[in-house]
């Protein structure tokens, strides 16, 4: 019968964003999810960093802790590189979770089991991952926990017949992932998995719910889960090289387009699209441009060009011009074609898209945008352009109070850049808002912009005072806002900002 | 009799097809009616191949807001100022709209690429608009069964819309918010005599409405009065 060898490496999201963030991994470092210690390393460990600890205390008790962005996708990208390490040594790996792969023990081929995981250790540890943990045993839920059980760099091998049952009796309930079922075994005095074994199969299930069932199930040698093999994902990015390095972008554009074919060509004889692609350009003497870029149907060769003509052209006017030396396609979301497909009458937003990729050929990518609405206070943050094809990434969220906001109606016209406003009152002097919020006099007499006339101000309300980001060490800023009508009818939004006025937006 | 019912059932389903080919078989040629706001009805229809000037933003959002809300897409170019949220509450569906806040120079050739592709084109030029260009967007227009809808002067438009006699509600003397407007919307059509509709616009709700019958002619209602 094969043996299951699980490789554990411990903490891996912190490894992982350590990893990617090209820092050396012996760093004290915690990974935080909305400010709260997700994972932490070893190192962090002995200051005393603990999970769901605040971001303050965890820093007030290491204050070098490296403060890492908590990314699943990037914990699975960084962990694809063992398992491609580990599929050199034994084909068939079975990615459990990002840090966590089982696959079937090459003991005979090492001669002996430590032996095989001292070899599997060695080559994970080759990565620059010194905490790996290797545990093999009769069946995956047993290897798994013997990984955990395992010292640093060590194997922990449970005997087989018969030893993964003694191994399981003696492991605490904690083990089990399901918190409440935990939560009531330890109520119900039972603090070992032995405990949870002795009691009937059928009212397990029914108390303590599927996983602590099935767990029951695997220490009395029943309910093996088998260890199947993953199909290495194919090869889809695709690569050119320049020697000597191509200067103008033109050159480089011409040169990439086999390459922009071969990528489209690749994907199409698996029956993908890409719908969002990173093309990454190596250039001499200066950092490498990366770039993610989004479509909204899929690339064909032409839009990969494209989209490389646009991201040379960025790196060019931001002064990291120079020897172009190699371009890498990427695919980053590629999906089935048939997802794409053409309907029987036509897609008209295939027509719309063609378009529009004719106006950004002319403008550039950023002339054309989505609109899009997001939560804010001004009417100005209140909308969002987002660049057509890209995907809007951080939108504040509308449904939440945003005090300080004007009430609807929403203003027509919304000024990309405040025009300087003038208003005074009767005697002609500005008007100004005093520090406990109200006006010196009431406004009389309005000009929304320097070249327009004045105008007498009918109806007013005002001055809704906000204070925006006033935990910034330069105190934020304190303004207030009023809605004007003037004479003519016509209404505007006006802020007063510390000593001068400008014009926010029109209702017209 | 249950192959009866089959039978029915694929022949109707045939005729709708069949339907559906006319109807992308058939190019919106000049002058087919476009998709226009119901609060405009009696003043203005909206029409493909043709221009419109309107003189606010507001105004030309409610024209944008019918065929938007119809289904089809609509782009503004040049309107840096577009109040997104105000276009959203007229009734434009904003996955459907594309935006060229700044074309720069190139405004022409923006406006030319997207009337090819949508239905209707809200622009506002920057310059002078020579009767020649305008021309040839009017040509384009026509081929194409688009419509436009400048923000300012368009040379020869066949419709020139107004909004007039804005009328804020809600706010006072230091108290209130806005809360709605009446305004009348003029709209004149070469040398006839304009047209008018006063409208809620936004109303108290939010919404939009008339306040009146529309005034089609100004003389009709005195020969009401004296007769």
């Amino acid at each position: 019968m094969s043996r299951t060898l699980v490789v554990w490496c411990a903490d891996w999201p912190v490894a992982a964003a350590l990893g990617d963030a090209g820092l050396p991994r012996h760093l004290p470092a915690a990974v935080f999810a909305q400010n709260r210690v997700q994972a932490y390393n070893q190192a962090a460990r002995e200051f005393g960093v603990k999970r769901g600890m605040r971001r303050r205390d965890a820093q007030s008790r290491c204050p070098e802790v490296q403060v890492l962005a908590a990314d699943e996708a990037r914990d699975a990208r960084v962990f694809e590189e063992v398992l491609v390490r580990l599929e050199e040594l034994r084909p068939g790996v079975m990615p459990l979770r990002p840090g966590l792969v089982a696959l079937r023990s090459p003991a005979r081929f090492y001669g002996g089991e430590a032996e095989a995981g001292a070899a599997i250790a060695e080559c994970v540890v080759g990565l620059g991952i010194w905490d790996v943990r290797i545990g093999i045993a009769d069946e995956l839920f047993t290897a798994e926990q013997a990984a955990r059980s395992a010292g640093l760099q060590e194997t922990y091998a449970v005997p087989a017949d018969g030893g993964s049952t003694a191994f399981l009796r003696a492991l605490p309930v904690h083990v089990l992932e399901d918190a409440n079922a935990v939560s009531l075994l330890q109520r119900l005095g039972l603090t070992t998995l032995g405990g949870l074994a002795d009691l009937p199969g059928a009212d397990v299930k029914a108390r303590f719910g599927a996983q602590a069932a099935w767990v029951r199930q695997v220490i009395h040698g029943e309910g093996a889960r088998p260890v199947s093999g993953r199909t290495p994902p194919p090869e889809l990015a695709t690569e050119v090289a320049f020697e000597p390095p191509l200067d103008s972008a033109e050159a480089v554009c011409f040169s990439a387009r086999q390459a922009a074919e071969g990528f489209v060509k690749g994907l199409a004889t698996r029956q993908e699209v890409c719908t969002e692609v990173r093309i990454e350009v190596a250039m001499e003497d200066v950092a490498d441009s990366c770039r993610t870029w989004a479509h909204p149907r899929w690339f064909s060769s032409v839009d990969l060009i494209d989209r490389l003509h646009w991201q040379l052209a960025g790196a060019a006017s931001g002064g990291r011009g120079g020897g172009v030396t190699g371009v890498r396609f990427v695919p980053e979301v590629a999906v089935s074609e048939a997802v794409h497909a053409d309907g029987l009458w036509g897609g008209t937003n295939e027509r719309v898209d063609r378009g529009i990729a004719r106006v950004q050929g002319l403008l550039g990518h950023e002339a054309v945008v989505a609109p899009v609405l997001q939560g804010g206070r001004t009417p100005r943050d209140r909308q969002a352009y987002v660049p057509w094809g890209n995907r809007p990434s951080t939108l504040r969220d509308r449904a939440l109070p945003w005090p300080g906001s004007i009430p609807p109606p929403a203003p027509a016209r919304v000024l990309a850049d405040p025009w300087p406003a003038e208003v005074c009152d009767q005697a002609g002097r500005q008007v100004v808002v005093l520090p406990r919020g109200g006006v010196s006099a009431d406004p009389a007499r309005y000009r929304p912009s320097a070249g327009q006339p004045w105008q007498r101000v009918a109806s007013w309300a005002g001055p809704w005072p906000v204070t925006e980001a006033w935990w910034e060490p330069d105190g934020g800023r304190r303004v207030a806002r009023f809605q004007l009508v003037g004479v003519d009818g016509r209404a505007w939004l006006a802020t007063f900002d510390t000593d001068h006025w400008l014009t926010e937006a029109s209702y017209d | 009799m249950v192959a009866g019912i089959e039978r029915h059932q694929k022949l109707a389903q045939i005729e709708q097809l069949r339907s559906k080919v006319r109807r992308l078989e058939q190019k919106p040629g000049m002058g087919a009616e476009l998709a226009t706001h119901e609060a405009l009805g009696g003043v203005v229809q909206l029409r493909a191949g043709g221009t419109y000037a309107a003189d606010s933003l507001a105004l030309a959002m409610l024209l944008l807001a019918g065929p938007s809300g119809a289904g089809e897409w609509t782009a503004v170019v040049g309107v840096e100022d577009f109040g997104v949220e105000a276009a959203a509450e007229a009734g434009v569906d904003l996955e459907r709209t594309i935006l060229v806040p700044r074309p720069k120079d190139s405004w022409l050739e923006a406006t030319a690429a997207l009337v090819d592709v949508t239905t209707l084109v809200l622009v506002r030029p920057t310059g002078r608009v020579t009767p020649s260009v305008a021309e040839k967007i009017g040509a384009r227009l026509r081929t194409r069964g688009a419509a436009l809808v400048a923000l300012g002067e368009w040379p020869r438009a066949d419709v020139r819309l107004r909004a007039t006699e804005p009328r804020w509600v809600g706010l006072g003397n230091g108290d209130g918010h806005l809360r709605a407007r009446r305004m009348v919307v003029e709209a004149v059509r070469g040398t006839a005599p304009p047209r008018r509709t006063a409208l809620w616009f936004p109303a108290e709700d939010g919404g939009l409405r008339r306040v009146l019958e529309p005034v089609t002619d100004i003389a009709d209602l005195r020969k009401q009065e004296s007769a």
